[in-house]
């Protein structure tokens, strides 16, 4: 009786139906694929049949210097490709904003536009034009050092070892430095004409008005930006295969966790791949990639949020 | 007006009769390949003089892309909508198919015994017993040179090392050209075109591979380690920059006329006889000394096997009979020069700088790269850690010696020769 009494609650309907296009095409390119990597990591073709290994495949990757090596290799270079990033691409990017927010600035359109434009070329194009640019034989870098003198500077970056990986992870920073600039840009022009004009009347200009009010308001956006990078870096792939090939050389120097997985996901020439052995290595990457965003939300979003109004 | 009518049926009757009989009698078979670059030739040439001989058999050449084939492949014949010829890649992705009941045994078809045991290699199973492609064509290295930049300098073309190296030291002192053409960026030049090529000298070409096979011979052993010192002292002789010179880099300087000679494989003829506007030549890897038995890498590429599902065995394999037939050999390497026929009977080619390569077969004994058959299919791989060690000993960052161990200490982690 109780229950009859009480107002019928409609069933919304509008929610689910609304939610359901995104929900299941995230679900079938995205959730599933996830699952079936986790899966596929835990099992091994034995005589044609997949049978199920346990740890076996995480084992090997740790276990077997064939393997480890190779991974720990892939995995400092993966760091240093993320520290790159992180000490200049994303200064540069805020500077680049800082000076484009800047409303003494002439041709500003102008400049955001070419500063972004790398960023919506294919990794294709920016790999063979980089290759090309830094090439012993046809490139114009020696030429142009020639023309200031400095051409015993020039070395052929991209095929030693000690320069290769940094050389590629400035023209990563060349490519993407249009996606922190716009992001802090953004943040930026949001900081209310008051709290400024409040910082002015208590004569507080130039560059302390940068430091003390404007870079506080925008630690946020540097913070995404941070992690936007550290996710992009772990999963980066394209660059590298485009300029250096699967192999990464020269000798293994330029080898990420995303070349690294293609090699044993899918082969290389002679080596037949091992979807399994890939996968193992595919989900520790999801794990890096996941404890990285854990310390970013847990540690530092919490306490970020002082500094929004 | 009857008449006309009269001719009209006629002439309809007796084409939907002639229709009706090409329907019923004729077969088609579909080529499965990643060769798109020989569709024109397949069609023009090839297909034509196999029709013209076998009335009541079609063929239709369908190519994939390189880099899609062996998938597509693979979903095709999983599929059972695969072609009824399959183009075989050497060795093991081939004889994996054969193990999966994709292709069928060929070891019994009439004109498998026109191919030398080398040749049939690369589509065997590993006791030799069941042969599963057909041969169609190799590829041989050697070196190409400047024929303009040789006579200007007044050289001759050296047949030992020691020439070798007097032509390269002749040619840097006097800097019009760079000595070689060959950099280490994309590693397989240094590999392929370095080791692979001078190698087969040192290790006495299937002397050594087999003997590599049984375990009888370790790569840390001087015959192998020796290809890897002369490659050390090849530096000096290469292009500024050569670490970071890729393939095509190569290609052009070569071709461009900037540099002397070129360590080569045949399958650039085509492509140089376009390109270059100079005379070339072409000679074998220079042996140790004078008198010196010569051996050369002519390895098998490319071969073609029967789809196991196949609705027309009996045509298919009349197809792949003639395919093992002197005629298709003739067609084929004068239409592809630098893809050389693995028939026993000699083709006669037109193209002159084929002619030289493929001469090196009547005077030195044929091997094929040591790294292709059995030995890559473990972890870590033989053939991509060659690469790598290759490109590492010409950089200087690693001795031969060493780079000779980490190949040798690799295969040792997996492979375990049958005793």
């Amino acid at each position: 009786m109780a229950a009859q009494t009480r107002p019928k609650k409609p069933i919304r309907w509008h929610i689910g139906v609304f939610l359901a296009p995104a929900v299941l095409v995230y679900t079938a390119v995205m959730i599933l694929p996830l699952f079936g990597t986790l899966q596929l990591s835990l099992f091994r073709n034995i005589n044609q049949a997949q049978v199920f290994v346990g740890f076996d495949n995480f084992h090997t990757l740790f276990g077997d210097p064939n393997w480890s090596v190779n991974f720990w290799n892939a995995l400092r270079n993966n760091v240093w490709f993320f520290i790159i990033h992180m000490l200049v691409q994303n200064p540069i990017g805020i500077l680049l904003a800082a000076l484009l927010s800047s409303p003494r600035l002439r041709f500003a359109a102008f400049y955001r536009t070419a500063i972004f434009v790398p960023t919506i070329l294919s990794f294709v194009i920016v790999g063979f034009a980089w290759k090309l640019i830094l090439s012993p034989i046809w490139g114009v870098a020696p030429h142009l050092l020639d023309f200031v003198g400095l051409k015993s500077l020039f070395t052929p970056w991209l095929g030693k070892e000690q320069y290769a990986l940094t050389a590629l992870s400035l023209v990563s920073v060349w490519q993407f430095v249009g996606i922190p600039m716009m992001l802090i840009y953004a943040a930026l022009l949001s900081i209310p004409d008051e709290v400024i004009e409040a910082a002015e009347c208590d004569g507080v200009t130039g560059m302390a008005q940068f430091w003390k009010i404007k870079l506080p308001l925008i630690l946020p956006s540097i913070g995404i930006i941070s992690i936007l990078t550290f996710v992009g870096n772990f999963n980066a792939f394209d660059l590298i295969y485009t300029a250096q090939g699967a192999l990464a050389g020269p000798n293994y120097s330029t080898d990420i966790l995303g070349t690294f997985l293609y090699r044993a996901f899918f082969g290389f020439q002679l080596q037949v791949g091992d979807p399994n052995m890939g996968a193992a290595i595919a989900t520790i990457m999801f794990l890096i990639i996941l404890a990285g965003v854990c310390v970013y939300l847990f540690l530092v979003q919490t306490r970020l949020r002082r500094y929004q109004f | 007006m009857t008449t006309k009518l009269l001719t009209a049926l006629l002439i309809g009757t007796s084409i939907l009769g002639s229709a009706g009989v090409a329907y019923a009698e004729d077969v088609t078979l579909n080529i499965e390949s990643w060769r798109g670059d020989d569709l024109t030739i397949w069609k023009d040439k090839l297909i034509p003089a196999f029709e013209a001989k076998n009335p009541g058999i079609k063929v239709v050449f369908a190519p994939s892309a390189p880099t899609e084939y062996d998938a597509a492949l693979g979903a095709k014949l999983s599929a059972g909508s695969a072609g009824d010829l399959i183009t075989c890649r050497p060795f093991d992705k081939s004889l994996e198919l054969f193990k999966k009941g994709n292709l069928a045994d060929l070891s019994s078809l009439p004109g498998m015994d026109n191919f030398s045991p080398v040749a049939k290699a690369a589509w065997q199973t590993d006791d030799g017993k069941s042969s599963f492609c057909v041969p169609m064509a190799s590829v041989i290295h050697g070196f190409i040179y400047n024929k303009d930049a040789f006579d200007k300098l007044g050289l001759k073309v050296p047949t030992t090392n020691e020439e070798f190296y007097a032509v390269l030291d002749k040619i840097k002192a006097d800097g019009t050209y760079i000595p070689m053409a060959m950099g280490t960026k994309d590693l397989w030049e240094a590999a392929t075109m370095g080791y692979q090529n001078i190698g087969p000298n040192y290790w006495k070409g299937e002397e050594g591979r087999q003997a590599l096979i049984k375990g009888e011979q370790k790569l840390t052993d001087p015959q192998w380690v020796e290809p890897y010192k002369e490659l050390a002292k090849w530096k000096p002789y290469l292009g500024d920059g050569f670490e970071a010179q890729t393939y095509p880099d190569s290609q052009n300087l070569f071709t461009l006329g900037r540099a002397a000679i070129y360590p080569a494989g045949s399958w650039e003829i085509g492509l140089f006889n376009t390109q270059a506007q100079f005379k070339m030549g072409a000679f074998p890897p220079p042996v140790q000394k004078a008198g010196d038995t010569c051996y050369i890498s002519d390895h098998t590429d490319i071969g073609m096997g029967l789809n196991a599902a196949s609705k027309h065995p009996e045509e298919a394999k009349k197809f792949l009979s003639w395919v093992a037939s002197p005629d298709f050999a003739n067609i084929y390497a004068n239409a592809l020069p630098g893809f050389f026929s693995l028939n026993n009977t000699p083709v006669k080619m037109e193209d002159p700088l084929a002619q030289e390569f493929v001469s090196w077969r009547g005077k030195c004994k044929s091997t094929i790269r040591s790294t292709y058959q059995i030995l890559s299919r473990g972890t870590p791989n033989l053939e991509n850690e060659t690469w790598v060690e290759s490109a590492n000993v010409i950089n200087g960052t690693d001795t031969p010696e060493a780079a000779a161990k980490k190949l040798q200490d690799g295969l040792d982690s997996w492979y375990k020769p049958a005793k």
